[in-house]
């Protein structure tokens, strides 16, 4: 069976988990290897979370908040931009390409880039194999 | 009635905690008049065949000290494990894997690379390798199975209590087995003895303020104010992720604290909480200049999981990137 | 008050008040060239001569600057007063000999040529009222009388024919110039015309629109003379309730409020864009804007429709979707386009004789009333062609020599490329969002779809909402649409204001976040990280504390707190691991 990649989304409320429900509504196809989990702001996204779910057996994961100078809470999305880029450094450390970690802005209005972030996601996840952390 | 028995080990560990047992002064001997010790190889001669005449549940408590990483810690740790009532991770070795534990952040092969092979006083011409099993013609010897990876004790064998600290502050120490020999109600299972809930911040006599951080500095680097917060000073201080119960001895002195009693209750992951919390205050929204802030952290996993690396959620170094990169 | 006589009609005035004036009153009309009300008097054409009698004594005076005393008898019209102004006639005519309105003056004395001499290329007549005007009331001090006798002539500073630098292109002198000796290029485009409808000239002070409210006149600072020299202020001096206010400045009010209706409407797609269809480029070609400024009875031409001519159209073309439905510039549909062009083809054929061609892609007649609109719009026999128009050209009609349009466009009914000549062109340009909508939205922070315009919470189930509690939208901010539609959202929006209002009371969502107080050790992570400054730090306990009500439940304490002693409700730590969990339930193991 060829390698589907298990790619965890944390999508913000307000733009990006509702970017994704554009999508849906405008019946553009999104890879379904892509998983969401919604909280209220990519600011709210722990670094743990992202860690935990590549123990859980995540071969990615995708961090999508509002464009910047959007943030619902207008700073949130910062906090995760900075955290995104600490945490990519760890991750290499810890022996996990950082690429499997992926932040992007998808806008409430902008169903057709979620579908292209989440392809590029994919194919991305899919490319580098599977991780096998989960025990 | 016969006292009740008491037993200590150590693992992987750098013996720092039998010393701060000793360290409780002359209380050691209301231990020792509270308690029958039954095994200390530290301190006295015990052999394991002593241990395990005892009947199963037959020592009362056993404080546990040192990380896993061989097959004899593991035989050892379960047999205690069967033979107390009460087993304690006693130290940051036993609790989180410790310094011990950042050798996860390599491997088996690396290591006996490095220790048989590489370093320069080393002289292995033969390129021999310690083997689990030897045949000579006495017959067959058996050495300790060395572990790809290093465990805390509760990875291992099931753990009832917890004591932090490396080493444990001695005056919680005493807390803790006065606490035993006065024969108060045990706490519930699973319970971190010897040490507070909230952050190391809270016994930190350093003024704090809100957090902007433009750039961090190593200890060499400057000289910190002796009254503010040394996180607000740029020095990479785990106080705020890390559990207090020391009396912030470190960062009374001006020494960042390293984070040995480990994380608070409330944080799943010691590491990313405080990875979480520093990249929320550095004071930049291009994403350039947040490189550079963070270039200034010199060696990530080895600052924020100094003391509990085998304990987190990754707990050791994958071979993702080895594999995939060229 | 005195009193005087005035061809043997008695008239009260005030003293000193000018014969010219007095006569006024009693309906006199004195001939003048020179006398411009508001400006001193100066007695240069002397056309205004009357003969005034005080007791026994006669004179011949100039009515302009001679004041009314008591008792004196005025006579404007007798033989000696009319020999004086042929004499001062034949004088001028023979300065300016092809002045129309100093010929037809002279003709009215019976002067038809002049012994004094023919000069048909000079206009001035040298009154200075230019002069006066510039000095006195625009105080801009630029035109001036240089040399003497013959040579005598009105000049700007050191003769220069750009005098830009001093000059503030008011137009005043050109305005006063009995002659027309001085003209001024391009005058309306020069006076402060609102861009977007340059149908006629505007002044400094005007009121912006027929509906505005409120309804009162507003200074253009950069058009005014008082603002930019200090002189003028004629409009106060008329303004008998003494409401103009120069010193008046633009005030930043501050209001606290609890609820927001966004309403700031759109803009018209600058037609000029387009270069194919010659907007800005070939007359009478017009955006839609201004055909309807046109139509409307108080526009300036009265509701006429009229070429710059002056002339009646005999053709007009209205070329719908400029700007809309076009990958190049607008995807959407304008949407109210094709029922205004269907609005401005009815009334122009109940106004004029003019055949109508509607260029059209498709006809959207969507609402109610609307088709049957369509339907009686083309009984009324307008001519519908289906296709872009593909570019307007200037062409001739027949033998004339006035340029006419041509319009070109495939007429994709019949399959055929036509060219239709129309003496006038209009172009249905797209609704688009305000330049500054961006600003708007972060003000507001407030998103906005792919189309520009600002998003609804919910395209069906909220058209009104926006993501932030207590911020509504109406009207084309949200996207273009008509009358009816833009007056139900905002009913619709002032309905919810309106119920929260008469509520009293807010429901905030749950999410929030709390700080547990026997684990936050007072790191002071949080504290500056809450975009609403909801977390304070309590001095006496040493903990930060959550204000819950400001609060608005992000997370981002949630996740930086390094001790987890920040609870999220709604998505705390272990809600979000269980989510994990649960959706990589199939994820093999190792």
């Amino acid at each position: 069976m060829p390698f589907e990649p298990k790619i965890v989304g944390f999508l913000c409320n307000w733009c990006s988990y509702t970017g994704a429900d554009l999508a849906g509504v405008s019946r553009i196809k999104w890879p379904p290897n892509v998983r969401p989990i919604r909280v209220m702001c990519s600011g709210r996204i722990d670094p743990t979370f992202i860690v935990k779910a590549f123990r859980e057996g995540a071969d990615g994961v995708l961090v999508s908040g509002c464009h910047p100078g959007d943030c619902h809470y207008y700073q949130g999305n910062y906090k995760a931009l900075r955290r995104y880029h600490l945490l990519r450094r760890v991750l290499e450390q810890f022996g996990i390409h950082p690429d499997r970690l992926m932040l992007t802005w998808v806008s409430a209005a902008e169903g057709e880039r979620w579908a292209k972030v989440t392809n590029e996601i994919t194919e991305r996840v899919r490319k580098l194999g599977p991780l096998h952390l989960k025990d | 009635m016969p006292k009740p028995k008491v037993a200590l080990y150590w693992a992987a560990s750098c013996g720092g905690c039998e010393i701060t047992v000793v360290d409780i002064e002359a209380h050691i001997l209301d231990v020792a008049n509270a308690f029958d010790i039954v095994f200390w190889p530290c301190l006295m001669d015990f052999k394991v065949k002593d241990v395990e005449a005892i009947e199963d549940g037959g020592i009362f408590v056993t404080l546990f000290n040192g990380a896993i990483r061989n097959s004899e810690q593991e035989h050892l740790a379960k047999l205690l494990r069967r033979k107390s009532k009460v087993l304690v991770a006693f130290g940051s070795c036993a609790h989180e894997g410790c310094i011990p534990g950042l050798a996860n952040v390599t491997n088996r092969d690396e290591i006996f690379k490095t220790v048989y092979h590489e370093t320069v006083s080393t002289d292995n011409t033969k390129g021999v390798l310690p083997q689990p099993k030897t045949e000579v013609p006495e017959g067959v010897l058996e050495i300790p199975e060395f572990w790809n990876k290093v465990c805390a004790l509760d990875q291992v064998v099931d753990v009832d209590y917890y004591v932090p600290g490396c080493p444990p502050q001695s005056n919680q120490v005493w807390a803790v087995l006065d606490h035993l020999i006065q024969g108060k109600p045990l706490p519930p299972k699973g319970s971190i003895l010897g040490a507070g809930q909230k952050s190391c911040c809270d016994e930190c006599p350093r003024v704090r303020k809100e957090k902007k951080l433009k750039r961090f500095y190593r200890t060499h680097e400057i000289i910190p104010n002796p009254d503010e917060c040394l996180l607000d000073q740029g020095l990479l201080c785990m106080g705020p992720a890390t559990r207090d119960g020391c009396g912030a001895k470190c960062v009374k002195v001006g020494i960042p604290c390293r984070g040995c009693y480990g994380p608070p209750p409330g944080s799943h992951d010691m590491g990313m909480k405080m990875i979480s919390a520093l990249s929320s205050v550095i004071d930049s929204e291009d994403p350039a200049e947040i490189d550079r802030i963070i270039a200034t952290i010199a060696d990530p996993v080895g600052t924020f999981y100094r003391f509990n690396l085998a304990h987190s959620i990754l707990y050791r170094v994958q071979d993702d990137v080895k594999e995939k990169r060229p | 008050m005195i009193k005087l006589r005035i061809d043997g009609n008695e008239v009260e005035v005030n003293a000193g008040t000018p014969l010219l004036k007095a006569a006024q009153k009693l309906n006199i009309e004195i001939p003048t060239l020179c006398y411009y009300e508001g400006i001193e008097p100066y007695a240069a054409c002397r056309v205004c001569m009357v003969e005034v009698v005080r007791g026994r004594r006669r004179r011949m005076v100039t009515a302009c600057n001679y004041p009314a005393t008591d008792g004196i008898e005025v006579f404007t019209e007798n033989e000696r007063v009319r020999r004086a102004r042929r004499l001062n006639l034949e004088m001028l005519l023979g300065r300016c000999s092809e002045v129309p309105v100093i010929r037809e003056l002279a003709a009215k004395y019976g002067v038809e040529k002049s012994r004094f001499g023919y000069d048909p290329k000079e206009k001035c007549i040298l009154c200075g009222l230019c002069v006066r005007m510039c000095s006195d009331i625009v105080k801009a001090n630029v035109l001036s009388f240089a040399y003497s006798g013959p040579r005598r002539k009105v000049v700007t500073p050191f003769e220069r024919e750009m005098a830009t630098d001093v000059c503030i292109a008011c137009g005043a002198c050109a305005h006063v110039c009995p002659t027309g000796a001085i003209t001024i290029e391009d005058l309306s485009q020069r006076r402060g015309e609102v861009p977007e409808m340059p149908l006629g000239p505007k002044t400094a002070i005007s009121i912006p629109f027929q509906q505005a409210v409120p309804k009162v006149p507003y200074i253009d600072p950069d058009a005014c003379i008082k603002m930019q020299t200090g002189g003028c202020g004629i409009c106060a001096q008329v303004c008998e309730p003494e409401a103009i206010n120069y010193t008046m400045q633009d005030e930043v009010v501050e209001l606290d409020v609890g609820q927001i209706l966004v309403a700031t409407g759109y803009q018209i797609f600058e037609a000029s864009q387009m270069a194919q269809y010659g907007y800005g480029k070939l007359d009478n070609v017009l955006s839609a804007l201004e055909f309807e400024k046109m139509l409307n009875s108080t526009g300036p031409t009265g509701g006429r429709v009229l070429m710059k001519n002056g002339k009646e159209p005999r053709a007009i073309g209205l070329i719908h979707c400029i700007g809309s439905r076009d990958a190049r510039y607008h995807k959407y549909c304008s949407r109210v386009c094709c029922m205004y062009a269907l609005k401005f083809a009815h009334l122009v054929k109940d106004r004029t004789n003019a055949e109508v061609y509607q260029f059209y892609i498709d006809m959207r007649a969507f609402g109610k009333g609307y088709e049957e609109f369509y339907s009686r719009i083309l009984d009324e026999g307008v001519n519908m062609i289906r296709g872009k128009a593909a570019e307007v050209v200037e062409a001739t009609w027949g033998n004339e020599r006035e340029g006419h349009l041509l319009v070109r466009c495939e007429d994709t009914l019949i399959g055929k490329f036509r060219e239709v000549p129309v003496d006038m062109v209009v172009l249905c340009a797209a609704i688009e969002p305000n330049a500054d909508q961006d600003r708007i939205g972060q003000i507001f922070s407030l998103s906005r779809s792919p189309d520009g315009f600002f998003l609804e919470r919910h395209p069906k189930l909220d058209p009104m909402g926006t993501v932030n509690d207590g911020i509504y939208l109406a009207g084309c901010c949200q996207g273009p649409k008509d009358i009816p539609d833009t007056v139900a959202q905002a009913q619709g929006a002032a309905a919810r204001i309106l119920a929260l209002i008469s509520k009293g009371e807010v429901f905030l969502d749950p999410i929030r976040a709390c700080i547990d107080e026997n684990l936050c050790g007072g790191c002071k992570v949080c504290n500056n990280l809450c975009p609403y400054s909801a977390i304070t730090f309590d001095d006496v306990k040493k903990v930060s504390i959550v204000n819950e009500t400001l609060c608005k439940g992000c997370g981002t304490c949630v996740a930086a707190c390094p001790a987890g002693a920040i609870t999220g409700s709604g998505f705390t730590d272990e809600q979000i691991f269980a989510e994990i969990e649960g959706i990589l339930a199939d994820a093999g193991n190792k």
